[in-house]
């Protein structure tokens, strides 16, 4: 069946880009829910992404080549990525070229292009957004590889699918060690995400903004790229999320059954997990760019706590 | 395959004299560039890829000895070639090559040392750290490594005019020599008795425990030395900076390799078997200089300072895998120390390309601009465009990013620390997953140190007018910076290939291979039961088709209209390049989060005065709380001593007196 797994794995991808702008909307709308504005339509990104391919493209004067590159990249970084993460299917052909310690480089990778992206044309806000982008990146990206080494002890596997099907296979305890890396694992994905307590996706004030300030000197299709790998971004963390700590429902096999019932369980634990990110950004304030480092600090250590109390408890 | 009409440690052999011989050549005409630059460096760099062809193939075959009755009567010069020398030369032979390469274009009249001087200290150079890879016995390796340390000393203080790099180039001398002392002494223990010092009377002698720990800790206090270990450091952020770029690549590429090389051959080859903890001190003190160097580098505003505390950190990461391999082979895992040494050694080949091609790179833009401080640079990625792609190649492998060379080792360690908690030793068992936490918080601080380094010197605006004017590396400089590049590119994309090579290595350690047979050639899949698997080539391949796809359908579907702007100045007018954030605003977080590591002195303007001024200095707490004090206490001891020196002839006689009654007391 390996054309089938061609398949399905193209239509991980192809549901991945579709639904990445779609779980933007659903947060947003939860939001402005929670604080009681009037919600935009689930589809305000896809509307978004749509205007901006349709503009002129404006790029700086002294932009060079890496400039026009990086979103390319970038997105190009995000949908490997989405290939790689079992959303519906662990037995695929593409995930085993990464496993989860290449998906952290891989996602590290495209920090990197966005930030010399925003270095290149030597604005003020660009250079800002890039040393507070790699702040933030060089404290959580350890963070989350502790996260992964203590699921890898616990399922004796650095491999993301693997991993997955083996928790899966488990029966269901409250692991002490997972409750730790749980809360490690978002507070990664809100500072990673630019979401609230460490930036704020909805601003475009200078002094706090990071991931705003690094996408300032894009337009058009540029920034539609952008805005979209965002968007992937958000929700391929979401998967690794699922994948690791509630694994139940992914298809481990390519019977077509499984596949949709897989695809419907993650329809749920989206919308669950959307819903409860707006939550967390509803009731938690903005935190002061210097406060960053030791939010991402405690994720840090709440991860190493995991990976002791792993170690402390044995199998 | 094999070369009929010689050995590989023959032909070796020929290829280090070669590269005497070229040095030589040059004192022919010291004065003439064009024999120097057009010829000699070209040939250099020849036989350079032709030493690492033939450690290439030396690899497949077993090792071999080879005896050489030259040197004093009865001290014939031991040499072999095994896999560990092998692999080491071939770093030797193909780094070098495309240092060589640049270096043709590099040197310039007029700058210190006269070329033809130069090329004979840098041909010696070359030749010296070949001879330490094949000694075989303590004096031809100590004979080696001195005249390692003397001519790169004379490289370093190529512009020997300059007080700072006297200074820098004396610090070097001396540190070189306590790491010389401290080795020789190690030489001294192992040989345990027996007073042969061939490498084979050593591994043949049985010390005790307690004099086999004080041979490994001497030798980690001499190797770790010229490996630039924290606290023995200090030399390093100093000597890199003053010496030419070629010269600089060299130190860091490759001879602090040969340091990770001689710990290799004493703690698995000469010692025999290693104690499990004796990996502890080589591992903390590897993890403290990984995190020590990277956080450092990210303070510095001097773009080679940056790097050379970059190779503290490069350093620090290959000796905590070295420590790693300890533990596991003295506690019995092989595998995982197979695996593990594997990772070792594959960074200190990586390192060897990416921070060559870096420390090129800031050669280039030093011979372009004549700046060295990052707070002048910016924008030269548009005057600049070959050497910046080809550096970026260099920041993204060095940064650790997949799918180049420099994320393969990082991986491979990461890796074989999930076998520590199998380490049947509690506590330690529960202390060593946590230094894999450490290394990724390296690794990801690499990268951060990486953006900047990048970002404000080729990003930007130009922050100084002169820069306008800066031009690309000429032909021979830009083909140096592309093998180096390729190298990055192929350690990254072939790793089987790369670890099959090593396997001899572990194998004939004693330490097994490991089984990659199993697996197809382009999926490393180093320990088959864990399933965890890295596809470089799959995993760019997919890269590259999204990214082709997303242009053409961005293309196709839409327009590609395309407008150029000013970049938005919020509607104020008058950006400048001084706005951007320069080098020390980037390091100020790391600087701000990592304050208790440095010795800052800052002088802040008061609201009145007139002349404001702003002054921040960022200091090394070691070197203060451990150099600093040295010097008086050395004074003093001086003093001390000089009551010796009476200056009076009777006085020296009865010193002579009494030194011969003594000895003639020992004798008896």
């Amino acid at each position: 069946m390996r054309v089938f797994d061609w398949i399905v794995q193209l239509m991980g991808i192809a549901l991945a880009l579709a639904a990445a702008p779609v779980f933007l909307g659903w947060v947003n709308q939860c939001r402005a829910w929670l604080q009681n504005k009037s919600a935009p339509s689930i589809l305000q990104p896809y509307r978004g992404i749509r205007k901006l391919f349709h503009k002129d493209a404006v790029i700086a004067q002294n932009a060079s080549r890496l400039f026009r590159l990086a979103p390319y990249v970038v997105f190009g970084a995000m949908v490997t990525a989405a290939a790689v993460i079992p959303s519906i299917a662990t037995r695929l052909p593409i995930t085993r070229a990464a496993d989860a310690i290449a998906l952290v480089g891989l996602l590290a990778t495209a920090r990197v292009f966005l930030s010399l992206a925003a270095m290149d044309i030597g604005t003020a806000f660009g250079t800002l957004g890039a040393r507070r982008e790699m702040m933030v990146g060089f404290l959580a990206e350890p963070a989350l590889l502790v996260v992964i080494f203590v699921v890898s002890l616990t399922s004796a596997t650095t491999a993301l699918p693997i991993i997955a099907e083996r928790l899966a296979g488990q029966s269901l305890v409250l692991n002490p060690s997972l409750a730790f890396t749980a809360v490690a694992f978002t507070m990664v994905l809100l500072a990673e995400n630019a979401r609230i307590p460490v930036d704020n996706p909805a601003t475009h004030l200078e002094l706090t903004m990071i991931h705003e300030a690094l996408l300032l000197e894009y337009s058009a299709r540029h920034l539609a790229l952008m805005e979209w790998a965002a968007a992937l971004k958000l929700f391929n963390y979401a998967c690794i999320g699922f994948a690791v700590f509630i694994p139940w429902g992914i298809a481990t096999s390519d019977a077509p059954l499984g596949l949709t019932l897989s695809v419907m369980l993650l329809g749920v634990k989206l919308t669950v997990a959307g819903a409860g990110l707006a939550f967390i950004e509803t009731v938690s304030a903005k935190l002061r760019v210097f406060r960053a480092p030791e939010f991402l600090a405690t994720a840090f250590l709440l991860a190493v706590l995991g990976l002791l109390v792993r170690l402390l408890l044995g199998e | 395959m094999s070369f009929g009409f010689a050995s590989p440690l023959t032909l070796c052999l020929l290829l280090l004299l070669a590269w005497c011989i070229v040095g030589l050549t040059g004192m022919v005409r010291p004065l003439s560039l064009a024999l120097v630059g057009r010829t000699l460096f070209p040939l250099g760099a020849l036989v350079g890829a032709a030493l690492a062809v033939v450690a290439a193939t030396s690899l497949t075959q077993a090792p071999e000895q080879l005896v050489l009755p030259i040197g004093l009567p009865d001290l014939p010069v031991h040499l072999h070639l095994d896999a560990l020398s092998g692999v080491f030369l071939v770093l030797l032979g193909a780094a070098s090559a495309g240092i060589s390469i640049f270096a043709a274009g590099y040197f310039r009249q007029g700058e210190g040392t006269a070329p033809g001087l130069l090329c004979l200290q840098y041909h010696l150079f070359l030749a010296s750290m070949g001879f330490v890879l094949l000694a075989d016995d303590a004096y031809a390796f100590m004979l080696a490594w001195e005249t390692m340390a003397l001519s790169s000393y004379f490289l370093v203080t190529t512009q020997h005019r300059i007080p700072e790099i006297r200074k820098a180039g004396f610090l070097y001398l001396l540190m070189a020599h306590l790491g010389a002392i401290s080795i020789l002494l190690s030489f001294g223990i192992l040989q345990g008795g027996s007073w042969h010092f061939t490498f084979d009377a050593m591994r043949a002698a049985h010390l005790d425990t307690n004099w086999a720990t004080a041979a490994f800790c001497l030798a980690l206090m001499g190797f770790g030395a010229k490996a630039g270990l924290v606290p023995v450091h200090v030399w390093l952020p100093e000597a890199h900076p003053a010496a030419p770029s070629p010269v600089s690549a060299l130190m860091s590429g490759v001879m602090l390799e040969t340091a990770l090389y001689g710990m290799i051959r004493v703690s698995f080859d000469l010692l025999g078997q290693p104690l499990w903890w004796w990996g502890l001190l080589p591992l903390s003190l590897g993890l403290f200089s990984a995190l020590y160097g990277v956080v450092f580098a990210a303070a510095q505003t001097d773009m080679k300072r940056l790097l050379a505390y970059s190779s503290i950190e490069n350093v620090g990461i290959m000796f905590t895998g070295l420590g790693l391999a300890i533990v596991f082979a003295g506690v019995g895992m092989r595998a995982a120390a197979a695996l593990t040494l594997i990772a070792a050694m594959y960074h200190a080949l990586n390192h060897a390309f990416m921070k060559s091609l870096l420390f090129l790179g800031t050669g280039a833009v030093l011979h372009a601009t004549g700046e060295r401080n990052l707070g002048r640079l910016g924008g030269l990625i548009h005057r600049m465009p070959w050497v910046a792609w080809l550096t970026l190649i260099g920041v993204l492998a060095i940064a650790g990013l997949p799918p180049l060379n420099g994320f393969v080792s990082e991986w491979l360690l990461l890796q074989s620390f999930l076998f520590s908690y199998k380490v049947p030793h509690a506590f330690i068992n529960m202390l060593l997953p946590l230094g894999a936490a450490l290394v990724a918080l390296a690794a990801a601080l690499a990268g951060y140190v990486m953006v900047k380094f990048f970002g404000v010197i080729f990003l930007g605006q130009p922050r100084e007018p002169t820069l306008q004017k800066a031009h690309d590396a000429g032909f021979a400089e830009r083909l140096g910076l592309a093998w180096l590049a390729l190298g990055c590119v192929l350690l990254g994309f072939f790793p089987t290939t790369v670890i099959t090579l090593f396997g001899t290595v572990t194998k004939q350690l004693g330490l097994g291979e490991l089984p990659l047979s199993n697996a197809p050639w382009w999926l490393l899949l180093p320990i088959p039961e864990r399933e965890s698997s890295y596809a470089p080539l799959v995993f760019f391949a997919v890269i590259l088709v999204v990214v082709a796809l997303a242009t053409v359908s961005v293309r196709f579907f839409y327009h590609q209209r395309l407008r150029t702007g000013a970049a938005w100045d919020c509607g104020f007018g008058g950006l400048t390049s001084r706005m951007q954030d320069t080098a020390e605003g980037f390091g100020q977080p790391i600087r701000h989060l990592f304050q208790p590591l440095f010795f800052i002195v800052r002088e802040l303007p008061s609201p009145f005065d007139t002349k404001p001024r702003y002054r921040l200095e960022i200091g090394d707490r070691i070197w203060r709380a451990l150099y600093e004090p040295l010097g008086p206490l050395v004074r003093r001891v001086a003093d001390k001593v000089a009551w010796l020196q009476q200056g009076r002839i009777a006085t020296y006689l009865l010193y002579s007196f009494v030194t011969l009654v003594v000895s003639l007391a020992l004798m008896l």
